[in-house]
C-alpha cells in the first residue's frame, strides 16, 4: 500500500463523501480531519496537504457535498445530528426505505409524552416540578418512560431541598428528532427562558415576581446552565476522541 | 415502552389535564385566553367534569384543583374593585394572571410539542448507516463514565440475543451460579484490569450463564467491588476493580458464602 497509483488527487469534497459513506455511525470533523491527517503522514508527498485541511475547509466540503447531492437528486444528503455528520436518504424516499427494511411499522411518540419532552428539551436541566407547572399535570410515569426509553436521562441532583433531580435530553433525543443541537428547535430563546412574552396586557411589574416565583425553581437550573452547555461540549469532545 | 396507548383511557376528545381542557374550551369559544369571562369558562369547565363524571372517567385530582382555582377566581371578579384592591393590596394585578400565564406558557409547550411530532415523522424516513457490528480491540483510553443500569440491561439484552434459541425439552440441573461468577470475574479482574461486558459474555452458549454473570456484575456493583463505565453513551460497557479492600479474599468468599 506505500506506492500509490492514484495519479489523480481527489478533492476534499470526494474524501469526506467517502469518509460519511464508509462509516457505519456520524462523524465529526474532528474525526474526518484525523484520517486525512494520518493518510497525510502515511503516505506523504502530494498527500501531505490533506493533512492541513482545516475544520473550515471540511465543513465548506461538506456544504458542498450536500448541495451537490441535493441538485444532482440522488436519494441522498448529509445531514449534521447531534454534532456529527451522516449520510441519510431523502425523506420523500422514505417509503421504499421501509419497505425494503421493513420498518412500516414505527412507534411514535404520544401527546404527553411529547410535552413532556418539550419542556425538558427547552428548559433543561429542569426538575420534575417544573415540567408539571408547565403541564398541570403529574408527570412521573411518562418522565420515566422516556428515561427507559433513553430520550431523556438524569442530569444530576438539584441543590434544592431534597435534593431533586434535574433533567436533561440525551443525545438519542438528537437523533432520534434529526436535530443537531437544542438551539435548532424553533423558538428556542424564548421558550428557554421562564417568563411568558406578553406586552400588551401587563405591565412589567408583575415580572419580578414572577421571576422571584418561578425563579425558586429555576435558581439552580440556570445558574448551572452554561456549565451543562460545557459539559456538552466536553461530551462531544471524548466521543470525536 | 408503548407510550401510545396505554395513557389514554378513552377514545373521547381527552384532554391530558386541566390546562388542556381550558385551553379547548377557550379556543371552542373564541375567547381572547388574555381576557378570559372566567365566569363562563368555569360554567363549562365544570359541565365537563360532570360529563367526564358521568362517563366514568377516572378524573385525576388536577382537575379538581383547578376546578377550585377556577371557582376562586370567579369568586374574585365578581368582588367590587375597590374591594378587591383591597384584599391584595401588594399585587393589583388581575386574579387572572397567574391562570393566564399558565395557559400560554403551556400553549407554547405544546406547539413545540407538535413541532417534534413533526420531526419524529420526518424522520421515520430518514435512514442513515447504522452500525451493528462490534468493535474488535480494546476498548478505547478515553475518560469513563458510569454506566447506568439501563446501558448495563441493554448490554445484558445485546448478549441474550446472540445466543441460539434454547431446545427446551429436558430440565437440567443448574449449571451455572451467580456466586461462581462473581468469583470469576473477581479472579479475572485481579489479571486484567479491565473487562469488556461484551468479551464477559463472548463464548457464552445458555441464557441461563449469560444471566447468572450479569447477575455477578450488578451484585458486585451494589458490593462496591465494581464499577460499571463507559467511554460514551451507549458505548462500550467496561468492568473495572474499585480501589482494592482491606480484605478482598474473605470478602469475596462471604459474597459466594451469601449467594450460594
Amino acid at each position: 500500500m506505500s506506492e500509490s497509483t492514484v495519479d489523480i488527487l481527489p478533492e476534499l469534497k470526494q474524501i469526506v463523501g467517502s469518509l460519511l459513506f464508509a462509516a457505519k455511525e456520524p462523524l465529526t470533523i474532528k474525526r474526518m480531519r484525523k484520517a486525512m491527517i494520518e493518510t497525510g503522514n502515511g503516505f506523504g508527498g502530494p498527500y501531505e496537504q490533506y493533512a492541513k485541511a482545516t475544520d473550515q475547509q471540511i465543513e465548506g466540503a461538506l456544504e458542498q457535498l450536500q448541495e451537490d447531492l441535493e441538485q444532482a437528486k440522488v436519494g441522498l444528503g448529509v445531514a449534521k445530528v447531534a454534532g456529527a455528520y451522516r449520510l441519510q436518504n431523502d425523506a420523500t424516499c422514505g417509503p421504499f426505505v421501509r419497505a425494503l427494511l421493513e420498518k412500516n411499522q414505527t412507534m411514535r411518540l404520544s401527546k404527553p409524552a411529547l410535552e413532556t419532552l418539550a419542556i425538558v428539551a427547552y428548559r433543561q436541566p429542569c426538575l420534575r416540578s417544573e415540567i408539571e407547572e408547565v403541564r398541570g399535570v403529574s408527570v412521573d410515569a411518562v418522565l420515566r418512560k422516556l428515561i427507559d426509553m433513553q430520550l431523556v436521562r438524569v442530569v444530576r441532583r438539584s441543590e434544592l431541598p431534597g435534593r431533586p433531580w434535574l433533567f436533561g435530553t440525551t443525545r438519542k433525543f438528537l437523533e432520534h428528532f434529526g436535530i443537531n443541537t437544542i438551539d435548532d428547535l424553533p423558538g428556542s430563546q424564548e421558550l428557554k427562558r421562564a417568563r411568558p412574552v406578553d406586552e400588551k396586557k401587563q405591565s412589567t411589574e408583575t415580572f419580578p415576581e414572577m421571576e422571584a416565583e418561578l425563579g425558586q425553581q429555576n435558581s439552580a437550573a440556570a445558574a448551572t446552565e452554561a456549565e451543562s452547555a460545557a459539559a456538552l461540549d466536553e461530551e462531544i469532545q471524548q466521543e470525536e476522541s | 415502552m408503548d407510550l401510545l396507548k396505554e395513557d389514554y383511557k378513552v377514545v373521547l376528545e381527552v384532554f391530558e389535564g386541566p390546562l388542556d381542557l381550558l385551553l379547548y374550551l377557550i379556543k371552542k369559544d373564541e375567547v381572547d385566553i388574555y381576557d378570559i369571562p372566567i365566569g363562563r369558562i368555569t360554567d363549562q369547565y365544570m359541565e365537563y367534569l360532570k360529563l367526564m363524571q358521568v362517563l366514568d372517567l377516572n378524573i385525576a385530582g388536577d382537575f379538581i384543583v383547578m376546578s377550585a382555582t377556577l371557582m376562586l377566581l370567579k369568586s374574585h371578579m365578581l368582588l367590587p374593585v375597590e374591594e378587591r384592591k383591597e384584599m391584595d393590596e401588594e399585587d393589583e394585578e388581575d386574579p387572572r394572571w397567574d391562570l393566564v400565564r399558565q395557559l400560554v406558557e403551556y400553549k407554547k409547550f405544546k406547539d413545540a410539542a407538535d413541532h417534534l411530532e413533526d420531526l419524529e415523522v420526518h424522520m421515520e424516513n430518514v435512514f442513515s448507516r447504522e452500525s451493528e457490528h462490534v468493535e474488535l480491540g480494546a476498548a478505547p483510553e478515553v475518560d469513563l463514565r458510569d454506566a447506568s443500569i439501563f446501558d448495563l440491561i441493554s448490554s445484558l439484552n445485546d448478549a441474550l440475543g446472540r445466543v441460539q434459541e434454547e431446545d427446551l425439552q429436558e430440565i437440567f440441573a443448574e449449571e451455572y451460579t451467580v456466586g461462581q461468577k462473581v468469583s470469576y470475574i473477581v479472579e479475572n479482574l485481579k489479571v486484567v484490569k479491565r473487562l469488556s461486558i461484551t468479551d464477559l459474555f463472548t463464548g457464552m452458549r445458555s441464557r441461563q450463564e449469560i444471566i447468572c454473570t450479569f447477575l455477578a456484575v450488578l451484585e458486585l456493583i451494589k458490593l462496591n467491588r465494581i464499577a460499571a463505565v463507559q467511554d460514551a453513551h451507549f458505548g462500550h460497557i467496561v468492568v473495572e476493580p474499585r480501589e482494592p479492600e482491606e480484605n478482598p479474599s474473605a470478602e469475596s468468599g462471604a459474597i459466594e458464602g451469601a449467594l450460594l
